[in-house]
């Protein structure tokens, strides 16, 4: 049955503060110009994240959580920053990334999108248990702040990072649901694509057909062979 | 759970799952094209017996529905592998797949298919994201096979904007969960389709809508509806034909069949909003936006994807429409046009390898030069037209017929759509067939080459020109089940 993290309660706090503090890494990932701070903002979210999944198996009892969060922690903490440090190596593409938007109006449309999902979100979700609601929101705000990462960025490699920062979104949510069966499976079918968009980049370059990883150039397939 | 897997249901997904790990150790590609061959045979075989295999466990659910879409994905599965052989020998001649390309195409080709038939047959919602997700990486990958710049790019393009899609479809499968928790309570019934048709009425209505919202935006991308069409136009254009034609077949459907399931959980609940004019909303606006873009595509298979989307919107809008109708008319809509569509690509794909260009300009006069590709290839225009002899004029016609029974308003902009879009096939089909044959650049398909497009035309022909009884009162069936 539902847990009962009660307003107030330990369970409730630290798992509330959990879900806050990877929606705040959010924002740092939609602001922060240096991408190999980004890699690390990344990592950090993924850390939060397994806490988060940890510390839900404790809440709601649940052993599979304890795995989702060892796997999260050394796939998405450790594994993944470490392969797209070597990418960034590879291609030697510190410069900082030029951003669609600016860093103040992609702000003010993070900030829109957090209190759409709060919007959309709590007032659906009524009869649910106060820390469930919560964590959607908080995960619904951290998958739009994803799309909007890969909206405003235009480099390959941003974007993929703001895809892997939605997915944190998703297994936030999934593990704030109570008794989510599959919740392993799910995740590591997650990790699968993630795995596979990391791989992506790397393919992207090693097949030499780009000067530089900026998707603008995505747009010739569609102008020259209508 | 397991145990399921060794059912006839179970080894339909399984056979060629198990046929992609083998075929990625066979290095001899005419091998592994025999291989694929039987494989899907087999395939086919074991759907075939599905109708009599009725029921539902907890991993698998065989119902008319599901049934009847996986014969037809295994259908077009073993059509496409044995057209693969020729295609895929042309391709390596001409050097456009390496070695490793062709092997992992016939191991990504089973791959591919098993998850889509696994996804078909699956009544859990998990199961199912799993499967679409993994579906997409085996198809990313394949887009991509040929190495060129433009289809590196397609495959990102899908790739991305595919995987956002997955993902937003896996946060509605969890709100989904979170609906339906207070009735089933944690566990697996709550994730499965046969619990979950039985508890709808009893869910939280707004969380349902929740669900819906993100179910309909992620597998609405894969069905290729408008506005979130624009990977499909791509991966069509630059991906190697044959999967071009299980793009076309298996991955929409699966789609489509995801939003009509998902329609009648949303029409089981009175609080929750009605699922059908939204659905009908993104048919329509396919239908129209397709029909237009039409006149405006120079590369063909490109032409062919933008008949895909306009084809898929109209089949999603007879499901928004619902009733008996439109659902039977819908259900056959999107049999008939993976038949046909998939008869097309082959045909187109041919035409390609022969004339070496995929645009309009470099491909002329077929009737001139090669008498029996340009039969084939106009007879399976027509049908995709919707045009009789062939079942596609019944299904549209059905369609058109329930429009106007139900909401007369909406038969005029379809009606223009449809049109629009009839006539820009037309254009195209005199362009492709008639006037002076261009060179040719490639080897000629030998006489046999496309036999599966023939046998997927004849299909929708006898099925345009007379449905046999036991075929309506299957189609009957599946749509009394819809309602």
């Amino acid at each position: 049955m539902e847990p009962h993290a009660v307003y107030g309660s330990l369970s409730y706090d630290l798992g509330h503060l959990l879900g806050a503090l990877a929606l705040v890494l959010s924002f740092g990932l939609l602001y922060q110009r240096r991408i190999s701070a980004l890699i690390s903002l990344y990592a950090a979210q993924a850390t939060v994240l397994a806490a988060a999944a940890v510390w839900q198996g404790w809440v709601q009892d649940a052993p599979e959580l304890y795995v989702t969060g060892v796997i999260t922690l050394g796939a998405k903490g450790v594994a993944i920053p470490m392969a797209l440090r070597i990418i960034v190596r590879r291609l030697r593409i510190h410069r900082s990334i030029e951003t669609a938007l600016g860093i103040f109006p992609s702000m003010a449309l993070g900030v829109a999108l957090v209190a759409l999902a709060i919007l959309v979100v709590l007032p659906t979700t009524v009869q649910s248990q106060a820390l469930t609601r919560d964590d959607l929101a908080l995960s619904l705000s951290v998958v739009l702040l994803g799309l909007l990462m890969m909206i405003t960025r235009r480099t390959a490699l941003t974007q993929v990072i703001g895809f892997l920062s939605l997915e944190n979104g998703l297994i936030l949510a999934a593990i704030a649901v109570p008794g989510l069966p599959m919740v392993l499976e799910l995740s590591a079918a997650v990790l699968v694509m993630v795995a596979a968009f990391v791989f992506g980049v790397f393919f992207f370059r090693i097949s030499a057909r780009f000067d530089s990883l900026d998707v603008g150039h995505l747009d010739r397939v569609g102008e020259q062979r209508r | 759970m397991i145990a399921e897997l060794l059912t006839p249901a179970g080894l339909v997904a399984l056979l060629p799952l198990l046929t992609a790990i083998l075929l990625a150790g066979v290095a001899r590609w005419d091998i592994a094209a025999w291989i694929g061959i039987v494989a899907t045979l087999g395939t086919f075989g074991l759907a075939c017996l599905l109708p009599w295999e009725q029921g539902a466990g907890t991993l698998l659910l065989v119902d008319p529905l599901s049934s009847h879409m996986a014969i037809l994905t295994s259908f077009v599965g073993a059509t496409s592998a044995w057209f693969s052989r020729d295609y895929i020998a042309v391709e390596a001649q001409a050097g456009r797949l390496g070695a490793t390309a062709l092997r992992q195409y016939h191991a990504l080709f089973q791959a591919f298919l098993g998850f889509m038939l696994l996804a078909l047959l699956s009544n859990n919602l998990g199961i199912v994201w799993v499967c679409v997700e993994a579906a997409t990486v085996a198809a990313v990958i394949v887009v991509g096979l040929p190495r060129t710049a433009d289809a590196v790019e397609a495959s990102w393009k899908y790739f991305l904007l595919c995987g956002v899609a997955v993902a937003l479809a896996l946060f509605g499968t969890i709100v989904l969960y979170l609906a339906a928790l207070p009735v089933l309570g944690p566990g697996l019934p709550a994730m499965s389709w046969t619990s979950l048709a039985g508890a709808a009425a009893r869910c939280r209505g707004p969380m349902l809508n929740l669900a819906f919202v993100f179910l309909l935006v992620g597998y609405g991308t894969k069905a290729g509806l408008a506005p979130l069409h624009a990977w499909m136009a791509d991966a069509h254009a630059e991906g190697p034909t044959p999967v071009s034609a299980v793009l076309s077949g298996a991955i929409l459907n699966v789609a489509l069949v995801m939003i009509l399931r998902l329609r009648g959980l949303m029409a089981a609940n009175a609080e929750a909003l009605s699922p059908g004019p939204p659905i009908m909303a993104l048919g329509l606006l396919s239908v129209l936006m397709a029909a237009f873009s039409l006149w405006r595509r120079r590369d063909v298979k490109r032409f062919f994807a933008f008949s895909t989307i306009e084809q898929s919107g109209v089949a999603a809008f007879a499901f928004g429409l619902g009733g008996p109708a439109a659902m039977f008319a819908g259900v056959l809509h999107m049999t008939l046009h993976t038949l046909a569509k998939a008869a097309l690509f082959q045909c187109v794909g041919r035409a390609c390898q022969l004339k070496g260009g995929q645009g309009f300009s470099a491909i002329g006069g077929l009737i001139v030069s090669h008498r029996s590709l340009a039969l084939t290839l106009a007879a399976a225009i027509v049908a995709v037209a919707g045009l009789p002899p062939f079942g596609l004029f019944t299904s549209e016609f059905l369609i058109v017929l329930a429009t106007i029974r139900q909401l007369p308003w909406l038969a005029l902009p379809l009606c223009g759509g449809l049109l629009v879009g009839f006539w820009a096939l037309m254009w195209r089909l005199v362009g492709l067939c008639c006037g002076d044959a261009t060179p040719d650049a490639g080897p000629a398909p030998r006489l046999f080459a496309l036999a599966p497009a023939w046998l997927h035309l004849a299909v929708v022909a006898v099925l345009g020109l007379a449905m046999p009884a036991a075929v309506v009162a299957w189609f009957s069936g599946i749509a009394d089940m819809l309602r």
